[in-house]
């Protein structure tokens, strides 16, 4: 970012005690702590308008290593890839920078999440609407995925990519081998909780919520079987208070699963709850979506591993009435240097071909174009498809349907509490409900 | 530079000035450079920062969009509804009485007991002065090895490693600042002693001697002539005693972000400033909070520093 001031090589000390007492006074008018933290902008393009065929820059958040080099795949199908420059970024760093990437020097084109996370930045003026992307691509995905590209004003901002569902997980051989059946209600859950209880596993359900958003899944869920889908929805939006009793409701059912729980949830990682997982002595069932636990079980377990979709609460929702499956993809930033190029790029990368060239290594999520070939897929994924296709309403996930200053630190801390003492939850329902308040005024 | 500029400001007035006047413009020019560098430098770095946090606490800054003035909104949020405020002020001030009341002293008996010349003195030198040389995130992933609960060391000498029945020594929100406490203990007691060495080798042996001929034990020795003779050297371990507890971070930011049980002031600002929450108004709001927190020990030192400069 900082340009280094070029150096003459004869320099008098007192020259470059007033250069750099300027640069400073600069830098100390100028930059404050914002602009010290958007470290993570690009030097981007320079011609303005563009061209199909001209150098188009993409941010990528793709940065573990099999991702990367899978991504770069994808790029080097594209048939201008030449003219493509892929910017990495750490994906942590990439997310609690975005703000600051897209007001600095973005890239044309970036990775980022479907729901209110791209609403958000596009209501604030951050993105360029991509209708005519969408003109071309638009045959291919299904009406869900549509809604979901939209902004708040109707228009395209998101091309839509891989997703994947949140659902439980078993081992097929383990269930075979007790006899247990898939539970499709709330009391069969119980049910077959106690009796794994009996058979040896003191601890059913694995769970690690040390990244504080891995119990949301779970809240999204039975808050989506009790209340439904528009209730989530309006609750993320707060437009309902935490603090109604159908939220009340969600927790204290909630409760009821804590005895199946591994003890110690806040204190542990989703990576080690799906090793207890698989390591198929103490825990049986793990609720999480299938791109954390695909990569994370043994290679020769994965043709062992089986979901269901989280059973029935009552019956105004049935198990096809909601689920979170989030979405990833891309979105065109205000300051597009080639919006010709960027436009080429994202119809390039809105394609089935340019899913499957992406997911051929990670068979754990599934491609959102209805064009893609399925006969690619593994049985987990084919059930992913199938769960997803027959799902009437899809949600984002609680940290990408809501606000970021909410989602953390504020919702995760609050259910960090929950777990830790779940008879609290009245008192953790009152204080979310206060600090919405709060974040949703401003 | 002229041998002039020198000149002691205890000088009379009327020879100084006139020594002023002697310079040449050059001399001018270094001089006023030599000025307006380092107060550019503490005006850019220190009091830029310091202003416009203090300006931002007072605003709904999110780093996107307008930013308006929000009065005092902030800090009434943080003092009354933010759940995370209280039991973070608590634990840095737990943080700074387990420095004082155990790290700090443990370090200075460490000191005094190595500077007795005893066998392999050095050897012990070593070992207690070896987590100082390792940051403090390191720090923290080594301890993470040791209070692993399927893998640590700790739970694997107690032989219960499983799932559930283990104690979570970083992860329980009811142990793991005790957890985290040892851990900077284990590097602060090593950083005490060698300060404290350092001073104990300048102590002059002839007050020792002195001492014990006129019949003083160990512990009268210690308290009644080491002690006070190394004044100085006490009021530097007083003053880092609590820079180290007010600016403790790293080692919660390893162990899990500052939450579940170890909040933070410092952690919450993080938190809240550089996550995708850029909730920078906020917080710079704990920022000055943590600021005037910081200010009692500073300005209690400085009192302290000008009024023994007075004295001489």
């Amino acid at each position: 970012m900082a340009n280094t001031p070029h150096l003459p090589a004869e320099v008098s000390r007192r020259s470059m005690l007033k250069g750099s007492a300027g640069a400073l006074a600069t830098a100390g008018l100028v930059g404050g702590l914002p602009t010290l933290l958007a470290a993570c902008g690009s030097s981007g393009g320079s011609s303005s308008g563009g061209s199909a065929s001209g150098k188009v820059s993409i941010g990528s958040n793709y940065s573990d290593a099999n991702v990367k080099s899978a991504f770069s795949k994808v790029i080097a199908g594209y048939s201008n890839a030449g003219k493509v420059s892929v910017n990495t970024v750490d994906h942590n760093s990439f997310q609690n920078n975005i703000s600051n990437y897209l007001q600095g020097n973005p890239n044309d084109v970036f990775c980022w999440f479907a729901g209110n996370r791209a609403k958000f930045f596009a209501a604030q003026g951050l993105l360029t609407p991509i209708d005519d992307v969408w003109d071309k691509i638009g045959d291919h995905f299904t009406d869900a995925v549509k809604a979901a590209s939209k902004g708040d004003d109707g228009h395209y901002y998101l091309v839509p990519w891989v997703n994947y569902p949140w659902v439980m997980f078993y081992k097929k051989s383990v269930f075979t081998k007790y006899g247990y059946s898939v539970p499709t209600t709330w009391d069969d859950l119980i049910t077959l909780c106690k009796q794994m209880q009996s058979d040896g596993f003191a601890n059913p359900i694995a769970i690690g919520q040390k990244d504080g958003w891995p119990a949301m899944g779970t809240f999204d869920i039975i808050n989506m079987r009790i209340n439904g889908y528009q209730f989530h929805v309006d609750l993320m939006a707060h437009k309902e208070s935490w603090t109604d009793p159908k939220v009340l409701n969600v927790f204290k059912q909630w409760a009821e699963l804590m005895p199946y729980y591994t003890p110690g949830a806040t204190g542990r990682t989703w990576q080690d709850a799906v090793k207890i997982f698989d390591g198929n002595k103490t825990s049986a069932m793990i609720f999480q979506g299938t791109d954390q636990v695909g990569p994370q079980l043994a290679k020769e377990n994965l043709p062992d591993l089986e979901f269901f979709a989280f059973p029935q609460i009552t019956p105004d929702y049935p198990t096809d009435s909601a689920i979170d499956a989030p979405i990833d993809g891309f979105l065109m930033s205000k300051k597009v240097h080639n919006h010709a190029g960027a436009v080429a790029l994202l119809e390039y990368l809105g394609s089935a071909k340019a899913e499957q060239t992406f997911l051929q290594p990670n068979p754990s999520d599934i491609g959102t174009a209805t064009d893609y070939d399925t006969s690619t897929y593994t049985p987990l994924q084919k059930a992913s498809v199938d769960i997803i296709k027959n799902t009437k309403n899809i949600a984002q996930f609680l940290d990408r349907d809501t606000r970021p200053d909410f989602a953390y630190p504020i919702v995760q801390n609050a259910l960090n509490d929950f777990l830790n003492d779940p008879s609290s939850y009245s008192s953790v329902c009152s204080k979310l409900e206060a600090q919405a308040k709060t974040i949703f005024t401003s | 530079m002229s041998a002039d500029t020198a000149t002691p400001t205890a000088a009379p007035r009327r020879r100084r000035r006139r020594s002023v006047r002697r310079l040449t413009g050059r001399d001018r020019v270094v001089i006023t450079l030599m000025i307006i560098v380092p107060l550019l430098l503490d005006i850019a770095l220190i009091w830029g920062p310091a202003v416009a946090t203090v300006f931002l606490s007072f605003t709904d800054a999110h780093g996107i969009g307008p930013i308006h003035g929000v009065g005092t909104q902030n800090y009434h949020v943080v003092r009354t509804i933010d759940p995370e405020f209280w039991p973070a002020v608590r634990h840095n001030v737990l943080w700074l009485v387990e420095f004082t009341v155990i790290a700090t002293p443990l370090g200075m008996l460490l000191a005094v007991l190595l500077d007795r010349g005893i066998r392999g003195s050095r050897i012990y030198q070593s070992i207690f002065f070896l987590p100082v040389m390792l940051s403090l995130a390191l720090i923290g992933i080594i301890w993470e090895v040791v209070y692993s609960p399927q893998f640590g060391l700790i739970n694997g000498i107690l032989h219960n490693t499983k799932p559930g029945s283990a104690i979570d020594w970083l992860g329980d929100p009811k142990l793991n600042l005790w957890s985290v406490l040892v851990e900077a203990t284990w590097r602060q007691t090593g950083y005490v002693m060698v300060l404290y060495l350092a001073g104990l080798k300048a102590f002059d042996p002839a007050l020792r001697e002195a001492a014990q001929i006129d019949g003083a034990n160990g512990w009268q020795l210690f308290w009644k002539v080491t002690f006070p003779t190394l004044r100085p050297i006490n009021i530097v371990i007083a003053v880092i005693t609590v820079i180290e507890s007010l600016r403790a971070f790293d080692l919660v930011w390893v162990t899990n972000g500052g939450t579940n049980g170890l909040e933070l002031l410092s952690a919450m600002i993080t938190q809240d400033i550089t996550s995708a929450a850029s909730r920078i108004g906020y917080g710079s709001a704990i920022g000055v909070v943590l600021l005037v927190i910081s200010l009692v020990p500073i300005v209690t030192f400085l009192i302290v520093q000008f009024r023994r400069q007075d004295e001489r």
